[in-house]
């Protein structure tokens, strides 16, 4: 039989239900959303609003309750022909918060565990290479530190040529500097492989630099979606995004000033112009706000 | 050796072989209960932990009843297959798989209900199946319990007396283990010989948890 090779049978159509528990109480996630096979999309959102739950439908770790996935004109889930896709039948890499690591193994027997019965394409070598994890191989995890536990979960996920990226999260547990790299490996391994690839992060930096496009997720609906700087930017959301912190370091670099700002546990940098740096000083209590986004200091990818 | 070492030597023998059985039997039973929804759950539960709460001689008399050839299991058994389990090892092992099953079965249990879900699922999306996912993931990671349960079984068996007396019926060579032969032997005013399979079970006893602790032992937190 042949397939009809049509704009149709390159995207991932989700359409999808499904009764939430949150810390908020019992919502319902109900989304629709479309994408195109080798693309990077960001579900954002804060916790509880159903992104992670959506990506575990994707993989098929748990089953929407309604509705339909299709990956490439392949049925993964259509509840009206009661028909699920087994989650070890779909081709999916998924990085977990918690990394997943197995225990028993080392940082080589994660990935071999991976491979087993998939043959081709670059193999562990080559991922130990471009992770950057050679001599680590006979570790195990308990011996690894936070970054690389994540470098490799992600490359046990790609080993196998996963037909989708799926990734939970995966630097929130991670300190700023070991974000910001790894950010960048992720950036380097979509345009390497040009994998599709759907994030979850609620870390507004992070879906600028990453995804070609957004969808925002609040109360289990899709609320806004589209270009992330569009859509981030946006002043509807400005109001969501405010954190009161405190000025711990004023630099110039160049032209611009850079604001070392305490908020919470977190120390962010954020861009001020001199009028606005003149006005602060160290220790001055400010808010930090989604508009102060410049573009001079996150590349957007796509 | 003035001591007859043949209740010895039936004791452990049964011990090993009901653990051996429990092993096999024990896995899948302990991951169906912890892993399935199942709606017969509520009953098999307190089935499986029964034996913790009757008494042995209870269980015996039951099993021996079942297995006796005046009754049915017993007559067909006998009749068709020429094997008669009443006062026989076979009996005492059938009995000591049931009584010592929670010993096995709850540990394990617990292991899985422990092991961290994202492990499984980590498992399951790297395309392998649940029997996979058993064998070279779970298994490996809860060797505590595992180690529990045989030690527990192990030990829960050697230290048997109502449902193997029940069952066994004290016979010479063939179903007299060191249990019972102690308290034969203590009927028998025999106290050295008492004294002398008693001393061996305690000083067994001792080296197999001996061995349990420290293949269980955690290191010490420092930070």
């Amino acid at each position: 039989m042949t397939r009809i090779l049509s704009a149709v049978t390159l995207m991932i159509k989700i359409r999808v239900k499904r009764q939430m528990k949150t810390p908020q109480g019992p919502r319902l996630l109900d989304v629709d959303l479309e994408m195109g096979i080798g693309e990077f999309v960001t579900l954002f959102g804060e916790s509880g609003a159903g992104k992670t739950t959506l990506l575990r439908m994707i993989a098929g770790l748990t089953q929407p309750q309604e509705g339909y996935i299709e990956v490439e004109g392949e049925a993964w889930f259509d509840s009206r022909r009661r028909w699920s896709l087994p989650v070890q039948q779909r081709r999916v890499g998924f990085v977990f918060q918690e990394y997943s690591l197995f225990p028993n193994m080392t940082v080589r027997q994660n990935l071999q565990y991976a491979l087993a019965d998939k043959s081709g394409g670059p193999g562990i070598e080559e991922w130990l290479q471009a992770m950057d994890l050679k001599g680590l191989e006979n570790q195990k995890p308990d011996q690894l530190s936070g970054g690389q536990k994540q470098r490799v979960a992600l490359a046990r996920a790609l080993v196998s040529q996963p037909r989708i990226l799926l990734l939970d999260e995966p630097l929130s547990a991670l300190d700023l500097n070991l974000r910001l790299r790894l950010q960048d490996e992720i950036v380097k391994i979509y345009q390497r492989t040009k994998i599709t690839t759907i994030l979850v992060s609620h870390d507004v930096s992070e879906v600028l630099k990453l995804s070609g496009k957004i969808f925002v997720i609040e109360a289990g609906r899709i609320v806004r979606s589209g270009d992330p700087r569009e859509v981030m930017v946006n002043s509807n959301l400005s109001g969501k995004f405010k954190f009161a912190g405190e000025i711990v370091e004023i630099t110039k670099d160049g032209v611009v000033n850079i604001l070392t700002v305490l908020i919470g546990n977190t120390m962010t940098k954020v861009v001020a112009t001199d009028e606005e740096a003149a006005a602060l000083k160290i220790g001055s209590k400010v808010i930090v706000a989604a508009k102060a986004f410049n573009p001079l200091i996150w590349e957007c990818a796509g | 050796m003035p001591y007859d070492l043949k209740p010895l030597g039936l004791s452990f023998q049964l011990a090993f072989v009901t653990t051996g059985i429990l092993l096999v039997i024990g896995i899948p039973l302990a991951y169906w209960l912890a892993f399935s929804r199942n709606k017969l759950k509520p009953l098999v539960e307190p089935l499986v932990s029964l034996p913790l709460v009757l008494p042995p001689t209870v269980l015996g008399f039951y099993l021996l009843l079942a297995f006796s050839p005046k009754y049915f299991l017993g007559n067909f058994l006998e009749s068709s297959l020429g094997i008669r389990i009443a006062f026989s090892f076979l009996g005492l092992v059938i009995g000591s798989v049931v009584f010592s099953l929670p010993f096995m079965v709850n540990p394990l249990k617990a292991g899985f209900q422990n092991f961290p879900v994202s492990l499984r699922e980590a498992s399951y999306v790297l395309g392998k199946s649940r029997w996979e996912t058993l064998r070279r993931v779970i298994l490996p990671n809860i060797k505590p319990s595992l180690l529990t349960g045989v030690v527990m079984a192990f030990a829960h068996t050697l230290g048997e007396f109502g449902v193997v007396l029940m069952v066994g019926g004290n016979i010479p060579g063939e179903t007299r283990v060191a249990s019972i032969a102690i308290f034969s032997e203590v009927e028998a005013l025999n106290y050295d010989t008492a004294n002398f399979y008693s001393l061996v079970l305690v000083a067994l006893s001792f080296m197999v948890l001996l061995i349990f602790y420290y293949f269980n032992r955690k290191p010490i937190q420092t930070h």
